[in-house]
């Protein structure tokens, strides 16, 4: 059964200059309840616009965005960052962990704005991470696998049913690269949650099952040759 | 819970600009609070500083002149009065206490003033307050060469029982005026909180016979020599009255005022003084614009500081948001880290004010022996956090706004 279903999504831009490029327009995509689905796409592909959209950060000009039974395009704004604050995970790139914050004052942020702060389950969920002896640092004192771990604890502290990654290996060596998405993808299993993970490195997209080019399921992408 | 505790981490993070803001906002919460509660203090205080006295009985001057002069020890004397005056108030039925002062002599700077010891053995004032002895003193014999000295003049000029004291002329200290005339004190008196605290106390026969002085109350030149002196050469520089029943004291006031053409009857005393304040008012009423303005400026510090910071939080904004927080609540981040600023900020102020208070309240005490009791029951004291706090937030206002309308994708950086 579908956890993510998108239909006829369409997303253009206005320029400076007036002209309207459209981004993304999406006949129909899908993700089950606990698939892991990897998405390739080339920089500037969309592939943000995409997950911004399905986190309710963006809104379509068209379409529809369904997660479980909720369609998160009609939503009100108020309402889609209740959905982001309890349902969704989000891995960035660049992690967007806040320099300020100790390794787990950020995932306790990651529950605050939902469910509320439970200091017991960011600590557990860093000591499985291989963070507990890291909780009190902060995020420059800390390599950058161990940055990845806590935008991961921060992301799946709210045990999210869907999990967004865009391009969460990006910053990482090799290595670092691989035991990063080993993490993901296993950390996902555990617990449940679907996983949508964007990328343009063919190492990690080998490591899904499914994996679809972007430009396959964006007509927007594929009507500028595949590379929008 | 969840604003609480990212404006604790955020004023952490700016950590400088947050105690330099939090500085300039208690300088203002204190200067407000000193213009409004010292202003009132020291009315308070000089309005009762008269010790129950009713009156003062002077020559032909303005009210103000006779108070200060009598009553505060301070300012020049307006001169001198027949001591027949002193005598018919004395004898006058409403009157239930006259008592004389001379003064004109000083010791390093304290004035010294000549009464009778009828001041400290019958007067009373009307809440049954009364110039009290510390053990084992006693008063002055009137026709001795000794003095009572107040508690403010004894520690601030280190005199005690026994201490000898030779008088200078003049009320102002000039080493070259010295006295032959040599008293010994004999008493100290308890504190009063009143401007009597800072006086000199001798029998009014020694001023009268102190080497050099002149009388004038017969209207010709009297040097004071014989065993006894005539009254008609007798000379008074103002007469305490208390009257039997204060309302009296506006017949008696009326009729001297209008008909003598010698004398000022100044009635009630705490009038005269709160007339004082009146026309200070004006200064009053300058210093608490210029402290509107530094919680202006100060309201204008916090804006800034929190302004600074916006561009370089754009990205913690917009992260809070990919996180789930609402508009609204990066908006109230905003504005409790202002208010916080504020609130923090006022508290210090009171600090500031502490300083303020013992720095006036030490200067005051020198120059009148008037001790202004630190007193928080002002209403100052609420309103100014609270008005603080609220103008704080406000001022955080156009700050939080800019954090509202951050657009949460384009400040995730970076797109693909």
């Amino acid at each position: 059964m579908a956890l993510l279903e998108i239909r006829d999504l369409r997303k253009s831009y206005r320029s400076p200059d007036g002209t309207v490029t459209a981004v993304l327009d999406i006949p129909a995509f899908a993700v089950d309840a606990g698939e892991q689905v990897a998405l390739e796409g080339q920089s500037g592909s969309g592939k943000t616009t995409l997950l911004n959209i399905i986190a309710g950060i963006l809104t379509p000009d068209e379409g529809t965005v369904h997660v479980g039974d909720q369609e998160i395009a009609g939503l009100a704004e108020s309402q889609r960052d209740l959905y982001r604050a309890n349902r969704l995970g989000y891995v960035f790139q660049t992690f967007n962990l806040l320099q300020g914050y100790t390794a787990l004052e950020n995932v306790l942020l990651g529950m605050m704005f939902g469910v509320g702060a439970d200091r017991e389950r960011a600590r557990s969920l860093l000591a499985q991470l291989g963070l507990g002896d890291r909780m009190d640092y902060r995020p420059r004192q800390l390599s950058i696998g161990q940055q990845q771990r806590v935008a991961l604890a921060r992301a799946l502290v709210n045990q999210p049913e869907l999990v967004l990654a865009d391009e969460p290996t990006g910053n990482l060596d090799r290595n670092t690269a691989r035991d990063a998405l080993t993490l993901i993808q296993d950390t996902c299993t555990e617990s449940g949650a679907a996983l949508l993970l964007v990328s343009h490195d063919p190492a990690v997209l080998g490591e899904f099952s499914r994996c679809e080019r972007l430009s396959d399921v964006n007509r927007a992408a594929m009507a500028q040759g595949g590379a929008a | 819970m969840t604003l609480l505790f990212i404006v604790r981490k955020s004023l952490r993070q700016h950590a400088l600009s947050t105690i330099v803001t939090i500085m300039s906002v208690a300088l203002a919460a204190g200067l407000v609070m000193s213009v409004f509660s010292l202003s009132e203090q020291s009315k308070n205080a000089f309005t009762g500083g008269a010790f129950g006295f009713d009156a003062v009985l002077g020559t032909r001057s303005s009210k103000l002149a006779l108070v200060l002069n009598s009553v505060f020890h301070l300012e020049a004397s307006p001169g001198n009065m027949a001591w027949k005056h002193y005598v018919d108030m004395k004898a006058d039925p409403r009157v239930k206490h006259a008592i004389p002062y001379a003064t004109g002599d000083n010791y390093y700077g304290v004035r010294i003033v000549g009464t009778t010891s009828e001041l400290f053995t019958d007067y009373a004032a009307r809440d049954g307050r009364r110039f009290e002895l510390k053990a084992p003193s006693r008063v002055f014999g009137d026709a001795f060469k000794e003095a009572v000295i107040g508690s403010t003049a004894a520690h601030r000029l280190k005199l005690g029982l026994g201490s000898k004291i030779q008088p200078y002329h003049g009320l102002d200290f000039n080493p070259a005026m010295k006295h032959e005339e040599e008293y010994v004190i004999v008493g100290v008196l308890e504190p009063t909180n009143t401007p009597a605290d800072m006086v000199i106390w001798i029998p009014i026969d020694g001023v009268f016979r102190m080497e050099g002085h002149e009388l004038w109350g017969a209207g010709e030149k009297y040097t004071a020599n014989a065993p006894e002196i005539p009254d008609e050469h007798k000379e008074v520089s103002a007469v305490m009255i208390q009257f039997k029943n204060s309302m009296q004291g506006l017949n008696v006031a009326r009729s001297i005022n209008r008909q003598a053409k010698d004398r000022t009857l100044a009635f009630p005393v705490s009038e005269t003084v709160a007339q004082l304040f009146n026309r200070l008012g004006l200064i009053t009423k300058v210093l608490e614009y210029v402290a509107y303005l530094v919680v202006a400026v100060a309201a204008a510090s916090i804006l800034a500081s929190i302004y600074n910071t916006m561009n370089e939080r754009r990205r913690e904004f917009a992260i809070f948001r990919a996180l789930g927080a609402r508009r609204t609540t990066v908006f109230s981040v905003i504005v409790a880290e202002a208010g916080t600023i504020a609130l923090i900020g006022s508290v210090v102020g009171f600090a500031v004010y502490a300083c303020v208070f013992s720095a006036t309240s030490w200067f005051v005490w020198q120059k009148t022996g008037l001790n202004l009791a630190l007193d928080f029951s002002h209403p100052v004291f609420w309103a100014t956090p609270l008005g603080m706090t609220v103008v704080g937030a406000i001022s955080g206002l156009i700050p939080a706004f800019k954090a509202y309308s951050t657009d949460v994708a384009d400040n995730l950086i970076p797109a693909s």
